[in-house]
């Protein structure tokens, strides 16, 4: 007896599709860093394979298939041109050549007009590590010897002012805040209003995550930055996008979007303690031109490092 | 980026020349835009490779729809592939046998498990639940404030403990409270922790063992790129999850990393996040997830449109069997489930010819609850008993009363009921085929397949 479905005439469910996936996933949990040294270091030649399997590398760490396509088949002609036959060789143009795109020189976070603060703004989508890194990026200033104001310019979240005051606590820096639910342009202009006349060398604005597809929550944003700009010349001197080192392919249009609405001059690439490679940046990088300063390792005050694009490209072929 | 591709996979189908049967050349320059649409929408690129090579041997070979091209067909064998990983029911909180049932919120830093307690308590009392939460998140600055004050938005109790106590004593505190004040659900909202972290995930066993959850769900963010399917895998062999939050699906991410953790975990997603705010929370509904991930919502809705047609022939499939005198109570219940999946009793109606005996049906209404116990009452019979239903005595309709826990009187109504619906069908066909020769052309099918397209 046949059985009427909705779409045809099948035998039973075919249920393998799902445990074929996940046996395939698990089976190859793999390092595939390691298989690929074993790769480059077992063949002789450079052949597609190995390109398939760098190609696997690059994707797997977040690259992206277009990035990924884009350099290797730069890698490629360069193999072609110059007679290339050594697979170690090839490894090594790899790296270079993802060095040569990471490598955005970043001017010192200095430069403010004399008297007036350094002001920086850090902006971001919800939950990637924007407070943490003002905690972290107020240490640092501090412990150069700079005086630092914080900014509570989220005015949205559950206990996000809470949370900047115990970073601020940590760090010993003063906080300026209004109720929750306030303006946070409002904030800023007291932020900033209270720098100049404290004479602060760097004040960080606090900001609320947004989804940069939420046009209200942008244009907040944006007149966050008139606001600033209106008050210190210059202001916002530096605008950080903290990206998530576990984000993918959607960092490439955050980072478009906050670009667009508030001037991005840097990027702080997040969670980089976990498995994650942050492999997006590179297309963040190539695309925008802007420098990754830095990066966190962890949930402490010393958990921020200067970027090093060596640094990055080892990790992204390391276990 | 996305809109490019949609339309090379556009311009990719519609050069694939029509076949009765896909052949390898449609499969797989199909798949290899597929393939890119589910890289770039963040699958793990494993299981993206995995995943296209069995729908190849899957698609390969199957018929083609007369209403869509073979590239088409190719991305429909995808999709439904793909609803199937993703589970085609939407999935539901499962609560204790004896309350409170705890509920244990997991997952990395910032994906959202704080504000998706909220959510979660906001939703339990909507359904008249008596959610208690409490926050065992010692290490997060504002962790436990947070959680504060979004109960106050919410209206929901929250247990706050004392600041010095250990995450599990937190928890026992909560728990002993719920069962003195009654609660029925305790949501456990824990610190964000990397997959990673030996330490952290040592403190997550202990809270589990000390609170016996029955739901631990992994809280997850959309925008999670290719280890999403190490951290999920990392935390579902730790503790044995239950489920998942997909959260943040507001923005513009494709959700692809909703598909590697399902293929690692093999749990089901149980609620989207869809907001800031606490009322943001949404039951997961597999297709809606699908079509995003796959970014291909004009195809994906042509495809929505031949299938319709399909339901036409099988109602022609249908009537050759009531001709033949074959239809039996499996396939009543088919078309019953039939029925179902498609939401609702118009569609069918539809179906079938507006004229003698059914000329009334399309305005009947017909009760949910009756369906469930039809269902069951042939779910209880044995296949022999389906194939023919002149074999069901007295004592194997009490046998089947009993199994689907109805009265033997409603056995014998359904019965009567397939019975009258059967002898109609015959009736139907009969007459039916006596008048096809005298027929016009163009009043064909305006009977059956009046299916709106
Ligand atoms: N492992 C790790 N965790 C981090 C890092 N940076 C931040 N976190 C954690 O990520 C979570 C979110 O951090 P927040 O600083 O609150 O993020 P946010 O961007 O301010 O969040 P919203 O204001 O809600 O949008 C917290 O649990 C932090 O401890 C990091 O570099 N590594
Ligand atoms: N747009 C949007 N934002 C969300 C959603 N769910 C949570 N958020 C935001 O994401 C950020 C982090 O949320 P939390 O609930 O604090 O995340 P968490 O997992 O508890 O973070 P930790 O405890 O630090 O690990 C906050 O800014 C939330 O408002 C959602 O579905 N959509
Ligand atoms: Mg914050
Ligand atoms: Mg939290």
């Amino acid at each position: 007896m046949e059985l009427i479905t909705l779409f045809g005439t099948p035998g039973p469910r075919d249920p393998t599709i799902r445990d074929k996936v996940r046996n395939a996933v698990s089976r190859t949990r793999d390092d595939l860093a390691a298989r690929l040294r074993d790769v480059v270091a077992n063949r002789p030649e450079i052949d597609s394979d190995l390109l398939d399997d760098l190609e696997a590398v690059m994707i797997g760490a977040d690259i992206g298939v277009r990035t990924t396509h884009e350099i290797l088949d730069a890698i490629r002609e360069r193999v072609a041109r110059d007679g290339l036959k050594d697979p170690a060789r090839l490894r090594q143009a790899l790296r270079a050549e993802l060095r040569k795109a990471l490598d955005v020189e970043a001017p010192p976070l200095a430069g403010a007009e004399p008297g007036e603060p350094f002001v920086v703004f850090v902006v971001g989508v919800n939950g990637v590590g924007k407070t943490t890194t003002i905690g972290k990026l107020a240490h640092r200033f501090r412990r150069s010897g700079h005086t630092v104001m914080l900014g509570a310019a989220d005015t949205f979240r559950a206990a996000a002012i809470e949370q900047l005051e115990i970073w601020a606590d940590r760090t010993g820096v003063p906080v300026v805040k209004q109720r929750p639910g306030a303006d946070p342009s409002a904030v800023v202009f007291d932020t900033l209003r209270s720098a100049a006349a404290r004479g602060v060398d760097y004040v960080i604005v606090d900001t609320a995550g947004r989804l940069h597809t939420k046009h209200n929550l942008m244009a907040e944003l944006e007149k966050m930055t008139r606001i600033a700009g209106r008050q210190v010349d210059g202001a916002p001197h530096e605008v950080l996008l903290v990206l998530d080192a576990t984000t993918g392919q959607n960092g490439l249009i955050q980072a478009r979007e906050f670009a667009r609405t508030a001037g991005l001059t840097g990027v702080v690439l997040t969670k980089l303690d976990g498995t994650a490679k942050g492999g997006i940046v590179t297309a963040v990088v190539r695309e925008l031109g802007i420098p990754i300063r830095f990066v966190g390792t962890g949930e402490t005050i010393e958990d921020l490092v200067e970027f090093s694009a060596e640094a990055f490209v080892d990790s992204l072929f390391a276990a | 980026m996305f809109e490019n591709l949609s339309d090379k996979l556009q311009r990719v189908l519609k050069n694939l020349r029509g076949e009765g049967r896909l052949t390898a050349t449609h499969v797989d320059e199909t798949l290899r835009e597929i393939r890119m649409a589910l890289l770039e929408a963040d699958v793990n690129f494993k299981v993206v490779r995995q995943f296209t090579e069995s729908v190849r041997s899957k698609a390969l070979g199957q018929e083609v729809l007369d209403s869509l091209a073979p590239g088409q067909q190719v991305v429909k064998v995808v999709r439904d592939a793909l609803v199937e990983m993703l589970g085609s029911r939407t999935a539901r909180l499962e609560f204790a046998p004896n309350p409170p049932t705890v509920v244990m919120l997991v997952g990395l830093q910032g994906s959202g498990k704080t504000t998706s307690s909220g959510k979660l308590a906001a939703w339990l009392k909507n359904g008249g639940r008596r959610p208690l939460l409490v926050s065992v998140d010692v290490h997060r600055p504002a962790a436990r404030e947070q959680l504060g004050l979004i109960a106050r938005d919410v209206g929901a109790r929250v247990w706050e403990g004392t600041g010095t106590q250990t995450p599990v004593d937190l928890g026992l505190g909560a728990l002993r409270e719920a069962r003195n004040s009654a609660h029925d659900v305790v949501i456990v909202d824990t610190a964000g922790r990397l997959h990673v972290d030996e330490a952290l995930m040592v403190e997550l066993d202990g809270i589990r063992d000390a609170l016996e959850p029955r739901e631990i769900l992994f809280v997850a963010d959309a925008m999670l790129g290719q280890d999403a399917v190490r951290s999920a895998e990392r935390f579902h062999e730790r503790l044995g999850l239950t489920g998942f939050i997909l959260t943040k699906m507001d923005g513009d991410a494709r959700g692809g990393a909703a598909l590697s953790i399902q293929s690692v975990t093999g749990r089901p997603i149980k609620f989207l996040g869809v907001g800031e705010k606490y009322d943001a929370l949404e039951p997961f509904h597999p297709d809606r997830v699908v079509s995003r991930i796959l970014g291909m919502g004009d195809i994906l809705s042509l495809i929505e449109k031949a299938e319709a047609i399909v339901d036409r022939k099988q109602a022609v499939e249908l009537q050759k069997k009531a001709a033949s005198n074959a239809f039996t109570l499996e396939d009543f219940r088919n078309q019953l489930r039939q029925v179902r999946r498609m939401g609702s009793l118009e569609s069918i109606l539809g179906m079938l010819p507006s004229i003698g005996p059914f000329k009334n049906l399309n305005k009947v209404d017909v009760d949910e609850k009756e369906l469930t116990r039809t269902e069951a009452i042939i779910d209880s019979m044995t296949p022999a008993e389906r194939r023919n239903h002149r074999i069901l005595n007295g004592s194997r309709r009490k046998r089947i009363a009993r199994g689907s826990g109805t009265s033997v009187q409603q056995v014998n109504q359904l019965l009567k009921q397939y019975v009258q619906a059967r002898k109609m069908m015959q009736g139907l066909a009969a007459g039916r085929a006596k008048n096809t020769g005298k027929r016009k052309k163009g009043r064909r099918g305006r009977g059956i397949g009046r299916v709106p397209v």
